[in-house]
């Protein structure tokens, strides 16, 4: 086990390093440039030297000056060293802001996960169990609404119910109006209700796929010969599926689900940009659209990484639930 | 065109008219199953003959499917006595399957539902139970217990996530709670010995992908021997299995029947199997009982034209043919069965009155049944 880990582990790395090239390279391709921007800005001012000279300084002040492959070799020798440098846009070190931001990514990525899973599994497990009764297609239509609403369209109803026709809610932010003069528990409470709309706008879009992907293979699992099997020894229905089949669902989900905790720090980037919440997916949408390379890279870098490895946890936990692909 | 209509072709609306219809059908029988608390006296019963340990009376169980309803078993009647194998013959999809899990109500639900007949179980020796009349959540308490079941596919029935002895421990867990885990652990091991294991300590513990599949089969027998059942229904056994491995485990069969003296049902579509193994063979064709009798009755004196073309169909080391026997034709549909004799049209024997009803059980010895017209004459009067 140790062994495949590993070698995994230095799959990622070579994978990492191709990922951060091409970002890096359609990164300096992109028609956003935060030199140029700041360029044009600088030389528009009175008695100010001219848009060429002001480029070609802030490009040497940059590091914009060399080739593509060449800055990449310069941002990875620093990046090795977990150094991403500072943020144009937002002129303090990358680490800090992400730092300053990531934890609100983190509190509405994991509270919408938890109520993701406690819905969705048990939902599709009954919809399976009782396959073409009313529980199940009210589940099957539920998911299907879950899977093709988009999630602009669904925040913008939800905003319109709740926070325009109920009051409910605050349409966007973080923080009430009154949000300084409230006790460290009312700040609290304060900011959990802004959070509100935007874990309902992400669980139930998110809900749909995960029903029914539980529902499937519930299915195919209580069809199996060795639930049967399980029945012809005795076992009682309800234990038949909450341990015999319950038990093999849960493979693929487990892969899902470990596979996708790492993506809990990635953000929310329309959720959040949405109700203006400064996650790390809406300051790194910002910092991508005024051409921020350093924040950029490091936020798709960071991507990557979550993404390898939630690909790892999962081949980590299919082991661990699956005696079958057990390595020796 | 309205005059040419495709059977086979189901229109959707029909067929949505068809699945509304099996709903409601289904749901009432569901009911009737789901209920809760039912008095043991509903379903208490006498056996017809105190000799026999399962007596299947008259069994009809449908599948309501969105094509129409498919008369899988349809008037199914045969007795298991004490001690005895059954052999149930018949080729795929002729019921005996359905037969089978009928009896330990493992249908698949809510489409496959029991719709008529008795099935008399001997629980002890002075009770007796109609399986069929049980509510579904009392099976439990019989299966694996009174009655066990060997299934066909043995690289498939064991849980993939759970060890070999987890599996086994548990039917000690399920029907004998006193026992404390350690014995239970020495039982299965002793169980694994029996069925000829020989490193029954280290297969134990291990996960069913380890083993090989007379292995396996050999852990799922294990399995259906844990409570000592008074019958065991041994699905096709072997079907899966290769030629050495399945005369083993045909040995293990023989050698335990003697140790625990239990009943077997043993369904299969090998004859050869029967031959070896049967007291008693019942054959069945398209859902009904073509003919029953002992071993001798089918094997040396079949009456029934489909049995007849089942044993010529068998390869022989004796006889020197260029071609293996097949019977002509094929099974009717199963959902617009003929009222003539299912076999007429693949049958070469036929006579005038073939046409007519499908004929009944006729006795032709005090073993022998056969559902034929051709031994009318041979008939004996009770």
């Amino acid at each position: 086990m140790g062994k495949f880990i590993v070698k995994r582990l230095l799959q990622c790395v070579l994978i990492l390093f191709f990922v951060a090239l091409i970002i890096y390279a359609v990164m300096r391709c992109l028609p956003t440039s935060y030199v140029e921007s700041i360029a044009r800005q600088r030389s528009s001012l009175p008695g100010s030297k001219s848009y060429t000279e002001w480029l070609a300084q802030l490009n040497a002040v940059y590091g914009l000056d060399v080739g593509i492959f060449r800055g990449f070799l310069k941002w990875l020798a620093s990046a090795v060293r977990l150094d991403f440098g500072d943020s144009w846009q937002y002129n303090v070190p990358v680490m800090e802001k992400f730092k300053d931001v990531i934890w609100y990514s983190f509190a509405l990525g994991a509270v919408s996960f938890f109520f993701e899973l406690i819905i969705s599994i048990p939902a599709g497990i009954i919809a399976a169990v009782k396959q073409y009764s009313k529980i199940d297609y009210a589940v099957t239509v539920i998911a299907l609404i879950g899977v093709s609403l988009p999630t602009f369209f669904f925040a913008t109803i939800l905003k319109l119910v709740f926070s325009i026709k109920l009051g409910w809610f605050d349409l966007y932010g973080m923080v009430g109006r009154y949000h300084e003069q409230l006790s460290a528990w009312g700040q609290f409470g304060d900011i959990a209700k802004h959070f509100v709309l935007p874990t309902c706008t992400i669980v139930i879009i998110s809900i749909g796929s995960m029903m029914r992907y539980t529902r499937t293979n519930m299915l195919e699992v209580l069809n199996s010969d060795y639930i049967r099997t399980a029945r012809a020894k005795g076992v009682a229905e309800n234990k038949v599926i909450s341990y015999h089949a319950f038990r093999n669902t849960l493979i693929p989900i487990v892969t899902i689900v470990g596979g996708s905790i790492p993506g809990l720090f990635s953000g929310a980037l329309i959720t959040e940009t949405l109700f203006q919440i400064p996650g790390i997916g809406y300051i790194s949408y910002q910092a991508m659209v005024g051409g921020d390379i350093p924040f950029s890279m490091f936020y798709m870098i960071f991507m990557a990484v979550l993404t390898l490895l939630g690909t790892l946890i999962a081949d980590i936990l299919y082991a661990v639930v699956d005696p079958r692909v057990r390595v020796n | 065109m309205a005059d040419k209509k495709d059977l086979s072709y189901l229109s959707a609306k029909e067929s949505r008219r068809i699945t509304k219809e099996n709903r409601k059908i289904t749901k009432e029988y569901e009911k009737q199953i789901s209920r809760k608390d039912v008095p043991e006296s509903e379903y208490l019963t006498k056996m017809h003959n105190d000799k026999n340990i399962l007596e299947i009376d008259n069994l009809h169980t449908y599948f309501f499917t969105d094509q129409g309803v498919v008369r899988s078993v349809d008037g199914v009647s045969f007795d298991v006595p004490r001690g005895a194998t059954i052999g149930v013959v018949g080729e795929s999809g002729c019921g005996k399957s359905v037969t089978s899990l009928s009896v330990m109500r493992l249908l698949q639900r809510p489409i496959g539902q029991i719709v008529d007949g008795e099935i008399r179980f001997k629980v002890d020796d002075d009770k007796a139970y109609d399986i069929a009349k049980m509510p579904i959540a009392e099976m439990q308490h019989i299966r694996g217990k009174k009655i066990s079941m060997i299934f066909q596919e043995p690289m498939t029935t064991l849980n993939p996530v759970f060890k070999i002895g987890r599996q086994l421990d548990e039917v000690f867990e399920l029907h004998d709670k006193e026992t404390k885990a350690e014995d239970r652990r020495a039982k299965s091991i002793e169980l694994l010995e029996m069925v000829g294991i020989a490193n029954a300590e280290g297969v134990y513990d291990m996960y069913p992908h380890e083993l090989s599949g007379g292995m396996r089969q050999r852990v799922v027998i294990a399995m259906a021997l844990a409570c000592q059942p008074k019958l065991i229904i041994a699905d096709e056994p072997t079907t899966a299995l290769d030629v050495t491995i399945q005369a083993q485990i045909l040995d293990i069969f023989r050698q335990l029947k003697e140790k625990i003296n239990s009943s077997i049902m043993l369904i299969t579509h090998d004859l050869g199997v029967i031959a070896e193994m049967a007291d008693f063979v019942v054959v069945m064709y398209a859902g009904r009982i073509v003919e029953k009798g002992t071993l001798e009755d089918i094997f040396l004196h079949p009456a029934h034209p489909y049995t007849i073309g089942l044993m010529d169909s068998k390869p022989s080391v004796n006889k020197d043919v260029d071609r293996l026997y097949s019977i002509p034709g094929k099974v009717p549909n199963p959902i617009n069965m003929p009222d003539y004799c299912y076999f007429r049209d693949r049958c070469e024997k036929c006579l005038d009155k073939c046409d007519g009803e499908y004929p009944p059980l006729i006795k032709i010895s005090d073993t022998h049944y056969v559902a034929c017209y051709r031994s009318e004459d041979k008939e004996v009067k009770e």
